[in-house]
């Protein structure tokens, strides 16, 4: 069965099991100012993402709670890393980013340095199944900026 | 510990599918997610393929040839499904889309007319969402009660506490003859038993029952029992909702159209017999004449043969599962079905999955369709191996070797 690890380590990397594993920013953050829910009906993962966001529109802090598979909580984790210290706008640009990177076959683009990280995750790219549980933080993301009341969900 | 205990008859029966028949991933299939649906056999794929190819035409209209011969395959294929359950008649064989449309029909026709605002339908906790829903909206729509009988640790139907649910309010028990996520053996013989004395209708969800186990729902007493043709190796889309011919006899049609009348003016319009009151337009005729073929070939093995030999595979596979490190067994009942439910230390049931399903593994993850089954454990979903005849003891060696990797992927 050896044959079949490669593709397996390629899905799971050691930054995405480090991540989902110890996930950074963990837990509720007191005086957000912009959350949002995310929740993938098919497998039950739910995500709440909160920001601090400044009077100049900068991100001073990200966290999120949840539970999901071991993809979603290190897409989440990744993206609290990724997104604190961005003005809102190239956060959700980062947002448009990283679900286009996942869900395209388009070759893959260069990435700036605060999203190097995310490299990580292009293994999901081959396992279709498994794209909405990569991208569900990402959604969250996004209607988190735009105070969508709504949560966001992977369908 | 697999090979030497390996029968020769599963062999031979895992011939008969050919999709089992084929590697993903580099490694060949093992397929446990038959709870969700079942390959099919040669022998159902040829038969729908040669009814398409020179006997299809619709039924029960025509005078020409091809649609006598196409009447016939269909309701040929009542009369074995007739056969297989031992029904007292071919009028108490409904054929309809799935268990979940045949839920639905009792529902809406059986019961929305007769419930008053007050009255209970009485279903434990370890009910698919088909055996939840339908009755969730006939509570909505008639001001009736859903009551929940509760379950144990080990996945059990808690009898006693069952019955002591019922009342004079209770209009129909629902329930599972098989539990789908945990594979538990529901006591229906007992429930029908006491529901039978106090006038109370039981519906009995077959659609892991009928798979596994030899129904007789003239031995069972039950009122309605309902089953999938894809769970008992037959085509998707069909199904059926056995009813006992005095009470079908009493229900009003639950939708209208061809089939299932018998004169038709503006003024009034007379519905025609059973069980052709309930199937109205044309149905699924190819993938009945497929139910007819997987009825044939599951009663040349013998449901009682297939019963003892994936009793034993259960017991095996159990044991193998028992002995992974980290492994929690869910659904631990005293008479189960070969369907196991777990979790591996704390990998999540999608990511077990996938790594499964790399090393050529199928097995079903999630809350299959049981949330509150998920929500009883405390977990938001698990995941479950669930067998047929068609499995083998190297099925399982080659589980609990896909488990162990996963393992070593998540050290
Ligand atoms: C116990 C049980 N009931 C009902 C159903 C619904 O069957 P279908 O989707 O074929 O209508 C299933 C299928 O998963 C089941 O396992």
């Amino acid at each position: 069965m050896s044959d079949a690890a490669p593709d397996m380590q390629d899905l799971y990397r050691e930054l995405v099991i480090d991540h989902s594993r110890n996930p950074r920013h963990f837990g509720r953050l007191e005086d957000a100012t912009h959350t949002a829910d995310g929740i993938n009906p098919l497998c039950g993962d739910k995500l709440r993402l909160y920001f601090r966001v400044d009077a100049s529109g900068t991100i001073e802090s990200s966290s999120f709670e949840g539970s999901g598979c071991a993809i979603s909580i290190a897409s989440a984790s990744l993206l609290t890393e990724a997104v604190t210290g961005l003005e809102v706008d190239d956060a959700k640009s980062c947002s448009a980013t990283i679900s286009t990177r996942l869900t395209t076959a388009a070759p893959y683009a260069n990435l700036d340095a605060h999203l190097e990280n995310l490299k990580a995750l292009d293994g999901v790219r081959a396992y279709p199944s498994r794209v909405k549980c990569a991208t569900l933080a990402w959604h969250a993301l996004q209607a988190a900026l735009t105070n969508d009341t709504q949560p966001a969900t992977t369908e | 510990m697999g090979a030497t205990a390996k029968t020769v008859t599963a062999t031979d029966w895992r011939a008969d599918f050919p999709a089992l028949d084929q590697s993903v991933h580099g490694q060949p299939l093992v397929y446990l997610d038959s709870a969700a649906s079942a390959q099919q056999p040669a022998a159902v794929i040829d038969a729908v393929a040669s009814y398409q190819r020179e006997d299809h035409a619709n039924v029960h209209r025509g005078v020409h040839t091809l649609s006598h011969r196409a009447t016939e395959a269909y309701e040929g294929a009542r009369d074995k499904v007739r056969d297989f359950i031992n029904a007292k008649s071919r009028s108490e064989i409904v054929l309809t889309s799935g268990t979940t449309e045949s839920i639905n029909l009792v529902a809406q026709s059986f019961c929305r007319p007769r419930l008053q605002p007050g009255d209970k339908i009485l279903i434990t906790h370890l009910e698919h969402h088909a055996n939840i829903v339908p009755w969730q909206l006939v509570c909505e729509q008639t001001g009736a009660e859903l009551v929940v009988a509760p379950i144990n640790e080990r996945g059990e139907v808690e009898l006693d506490s069952l019955l002591g649910l019922i009342d004079d309010r209770v209009f129909l028990i629902g329930m599972a003859h098989i539990s789908n996520a945990l594979g538990t053996v529901c006591p229906v013989e007992k429930v029908i038993e006491h529901a039978r004395q106090r006038g109370i209708p039981v519906l009995i969800d077959g659609a892991q029952g009928v798979p596994h186990l030899d129904v007789d729902v003239q031995a069972l007493d039950c009122d309605f029992y309902a089953f999938s043709g894809h769970k008992m190796f037959g085509p998707t889309g069909t199904g059926v909702l056995y009813g006992r011919e005095a009470i079908l006899d009493a229900m009003p049609p639950w939708q209208g159209g061809g089939d299932m009348i018998l004169e038709v003016s503006f003024d009034k319009t007379i519905y025609n017999e059973l069980p052709y009151k309930f199937e109205a337009g044309t149905p699924n005729i190819s993938g009945v004449v497929g139910l007819g073929a997987a009825v044939d070939y599951l009663q040349s093995i013998g449901m009682q043969t297939i019963a003892r030999y994936e009793q034993k595979l259960h017991d095996h596979m159990v044991a193998r599962l028992s002995n992974v490190d980290g492994m929690r067994l869910i659904g631990q009942a005293r008479r189960k079905a070969s369907v196991q439910s777990f979790l591996l230390d704390d990998i999540h049931s999608h990511d077990l999955g996938t790594i499964l399903d790399h090393q050529g593994v199928a097995i079903r993850t999630g809350h299959h369709c049981a949330m509150p089954v998920m929500q009883y454990f405390g977990v938001s979903g698990t995941c479950r191996a669930s067998l047929a005849f068609y499995n083998t003891h190297d099925d399982i060696d080659r589980l609990v070797a896909a488990l162990d990797k996963a393992r070593e992927l998540f050290a």
